[in-house]
């Protein structure tokens, strides 16, 4: 049994039910009912062999995570073991009071997602009004004295905006400040052609990121995350496959990422039926691409094999239909040519209405 | 916004950090929002000692009782060093 690697923070997808219905969302395009999510119990002891096997930060995300029920028990158990715990919410059912609770049961942190500053284009992502119940959910998450982590996720619809949702951020006094731009796999894949930005968009935020990641400093943490399209080498997708990070999907089914199983053939198992200490160490779904025997000759022979890892397993699958090969938006990738091509479409579709295909709310 | 640390300085940690004692390295974890970093012994030494009531100097006294084989000057340049990289990452706060 290999036991080098350790799992420092535990994905818990609680649900995929959703208020919202992001034409981007990270849930796999087959969403999980109410009916197959498991019970408070089960989630109790996956925080604590998560705890035992090394685990020191919980996400708690979704899906929106506060149509669980029991997120206030399932908060005090993750503490109680001395887990780090963020919230990752739309912040549409919350209220000031349950808030108030969930700090009090111990969480240490709340991201709000964004999908823009303008109502328009917020509720042509997400099929619905939001941006003032967000705005209203950030000034609280501050007045209870929460850290607060702004998130918008960023495509060619919004990515102009980003000088004013940098002003937005200040004025909320967030801590953190996410402008991560759409990975596209799931739902942005199907999106793509519609969310997938121009060079020059892209170059232009990064700048103005740039400069005000300089300026906050110190106040307000700045990400900004590239879409790995535009991008010479592939991005160290989840710190490498099996290597930091462990997903619990809402049924318990454990995995490596968001989309794993998403891949044919992917052997993932479940929490009903293992120890989280059992599948992180022993199943085949999580040594499948750890290591580099599975590497191609490309990437095993590559002097960054062992900073992005070959890149994202979920990307190669769905562009290639091999899980195996390097990741195209590797400029060195024999498939590079899907990813050039996938730009070139932007050029001719910038300004041609689409239609969004939408995720459903509860799952279907 | 740029503040350059001094001895006088009584730093602590930012809200969003939490310290947890790792059990299986025995070094302190410094957790914040998606991140954590595992501080060596030194380190930890350091931010296990920002709470906004110690001063940079008294942070540096302690430290010389552990290590006195080292002069004085070098372990607080390096103190120092550290958490102004802390603060520029947003860990640490200074009351001003």
């Amino acid at each position: 049994m290999n036991k080098q690697y350790r799992p420092y923070t535990l994905i818990a997808e609680l649900t995929h039910r959703c208020p919202l219905h992001c034409a981007y969302c990270s849930n796999p395009t087959t969403l999980l009912k109410y009916r197959d999510e498991i019970d408070t119990d089960t989630w109790l002891r996956v925080f604590r062999e998560a705890e035992a096997l090394g685990v020191v930060q919980v996400n708690l995300t979704g899906g929106e995570p506060l149509l669980r029920s029991d997120l206030e028990r399932l908060i005090e158990e993750a503490h109680k073991l001395g887990l780090y715990t963020n919230l990752i919410t739309s912040g549409i059912p919350l209220t000031k009071q349950k808030l108030i609770h969930l700090r009090d049961a111990g969480l240490n942190s709340v991201q709000v997602s964004f999908q823009s500053l303008n109502d328009a284009v917020a509720e042509r992502i997400c099929k619905r009004p939001a941006l003032n119940q967000k705005l209203i959910v950030a000034e609280w998450v501050k007045a209870v004295d929460l850290p607060l982590t702004v998130n918008i996720v960023l495509h060619r619809e919004n990515l102009h905006e980003i000088a004013e949702i940098i002003t937005m951020a200040e004025r909320l006094n967030a801590d953190r400040l996410e402008l991560a731009n759409v990975q596209y796999l799931g739902w942005a894949l199907r999106n793509r052609e519609a969310l997938l930005p121009t060079k020059e968009q892209v170059d232009e935020a990064r700048l103005i990121a740039r400069e005000a990641k300089k300026r906050l400093a110190g106040l307000m943490e700045v990400l900004f995350v590239i879409p790995d399209y535009y991008a010479e080498f592939p991005k160290t997708c989840m710190g490498g496959w099996g290597q930091k990070f462990i997903l619990v999907a809402p049924n318990g089914l454990v995995s490596p990422c968001h989309l794993a199983q998403t891949i044919s053939g992917m052997q993932l198992p479940s929490v009903q039926n293992f120890s989280l200490e059992e599948i992180w160490f022993e199943s085949s779904g999580f040594n499948q691409f750890r290591g580099e025997a599975w590497m191609p000759e490309l990437c095993r022979t590559c002097e960054r094999h062992n900073v992005d890892f070959g890149g994202c397993r979920c990307q190669a699958f769905h562009l290639t239909g091999d899980a195996g090969k390097t990741d195209p938006v590797c400029s060195l990738s024999p498939d590079h040519h899907l990813i050039e091509s996938a730009k070139n479409q932007t050029k001719n579709t910038t300004g041609v209405p689409y239609n969004f295909e939408y995720r459903p709310g509860h799952g279907s | 916004m740029f503040t350059h640390l001094t001895t006088e300085c009584r730093p602590q940690l930012a809200a969003k950090v939490r310290l947890r004692l790792d059990q299986k390295s025995h070094c302190f974890f410094m957790l914040f929002p998606e991140r954590g970093i595992l501080l060596n012994a030194v380190a930890g030494e350091i931010i296990k000692r920002c709470d906004g009531i110690n001063t940079v100097t008294t942070i540096v006294d302690h430290l010389m009782q552990t290590y006195d084989d080292q002069p004085r000057q070098i372990i607080e340049t390096e103190t120092l060093n550290l958490l102004q990289q802390f603060y520029t990452r947003g860990l640490i706060r200074i009351e001003s």
